[in-house]
């Protein structure tokens, strides 16, 4: 599908600027040119199929949904579904979280969202794509799904409501049910296009730059980095690598478009993929900046428990992939 | 006077709403009371979902998304 990406990257490098053919800043300028068009593009095409699901997917209705219909479990599956496919911006989380459960929907409902939201992402699902083909992107996308609805409701079965801050059990308390004040737009797909459009633009320019500092990275290891080194030291396949790499990932604070073409070259350089997709998970799933974000909502013991667990199966995950990748 | 708030904890896109609400107002030459409201227990009153939110006289008219300058003009003619 990309040939002819392939073909204009080497005839830039290698016909205009006279490169050496198969040299290492040759290979690198290479692969730097094809990815960045590469990705922008797909990148584009992906947020804007997604900025018209979410135009016509309504966070109020789905709030109700999740909170009148009894579904025996399902629930916390349909909210990690509903986590990965509405994308926002990361201060929203709280906003959210708080609506959530103001509108009687169960903490652990609301965390099987919450846990999938970061984890399993537009930009993310789309930098996959291009890095490692739709299959592994599939095994992802379902992955982080499962993961937040499995995460989500062992968290539910640990009774943590008495450690969400004061103010949020005060909300729960005195709950009330939720009336729909806001009035729908009645707005044609064409009307609508405008602002769809808009709002891909917006995310696009916001993460070209992260995805630019990726892919440089990424170019630089993939031309530098001998064949095997990671092989060496950390593929192997040794069981503790899996922890050692989500380990690593947890702090971490990265955009999920800068990591993901770093860690598409580590792929292409010998880490095995399910323990490449559990780093990332790491990295884009948790991070210290949004659990300073959720301090306002819950008490350091209850976030403590939530990264505790969530890591804890982004490992089991990790080891998973290995084994069906 | 109309009343314009916009509700977002400091993200990006709520700076950019706010920064539009004050272009559109100064292009219009009206008053307006322009709030800001980036307390979360305070924007949770409100009942918002998604930030960034606009509102007019009390009313949420834009949410979840950045408004233009444009839009905001319109609401406020």
């Amino acid at each position: 599908m990309f040939d002819w990406l392939e073909n204009i990257s080497d005839w830039l490098v290698y016909g205009v600027f006279g490169l050496e053919e198969a040299s290492k800043l040759g290979l690198s300028l290479s692969f730097f040119i094809y990815d960045t068009i590469k990705i922008l593009i797909l990148l584009f095409v992906i947020v804007i199929i997604m900025g018209i699901v979410n135009e016509y997917f309504p966070i109020e209705k789905l709030r109700n949904y999740l909170a009148r219909k009894k579904m025996y479990g399902l629930e916390y599956f349909s909210a990690a579904i509903f986590g990965s496919i509405t994308p926002f911006c990361s201060c929203s989380s709280v906003p959210l979280f708080i609506g959530f459960v103001q509108g009687g929907i169960p903490l652990g409902v609301t965390l099987a969202f919450l846990i999938t939201s970061p984890l399993v992402n537009t930009v993310a699902v789309a930098l996959f794509i291009s890095m490692f083909g739709m299959k592994a992107t599939i095994i992802y996308a379902v992955s982080g799904i499962l993961l937040g609805t499995i995460g989500g409701w062992f968290l539910g079965k640990l009774k943590l409501e008495t450690l969400l801050t004061p103010w949020v059990q005060e909300i729960i308390e005195k709950r009330t049910t939720i009336q729909d004040e806001f009035e729908e737009e009645n707005l044609t797909f064409v009307q609508r296009l405008p602002s769809i459009f808009r709002g891909a633009w917006e995310i696009v320019r916001g993460v070209l730059l992260y995805i630019i500092i990726g892919i440089g990275i990424g170019a630089a290891m993939y031309g530098y980095v001998p064949e095997d080194f990671f092989e060496k030291y950390l593929g192997g396949g040794e069981w503790w690598t899996v922890p050692l790499a989500v380990g690593a990932a947890v702090p971490m604070y990265a955009n999920a478009a800068a990591i993901v073409p770093i860690v598409g070259v580590f792929v292409a350089k010998g880490v095995p993929l399910g323990t490449a997709i559990a780093f990332m998970m790491g990295t884009i799933g948790l991070s210290i900046p949004a659990g300073t974000l959720l301090k306002k909502v819950m008490t350091w013991k209850l976030i403590a428990i939530y990264f505790g667990v969530v890591t804890v199966f982004i490992i089991l995950s990790g080891y998973v992939f290995n084994i069906l990748l | 006077m109309k009343n314009v708030k916009v509700l977002g904890p400091g993200c990006p896109k709520c700076k950019t709403t706010f920064s539009n609400a004050e272009e559109a107002v100064k292009q219009l030459g009206i008053e307006v009371e322009l709030e800001k409201i980036e307390d979360i227990v305070e924007m949770m009153k409100y009942n918002v979902l998604t930030t960034p939110v606009l509102m007019v006289d009390g009313e949420i008219k834009i949410k979840g998304r950045v408004a233009t300058v444009n839009e905001i003009k319109e609401l406020l003619n």
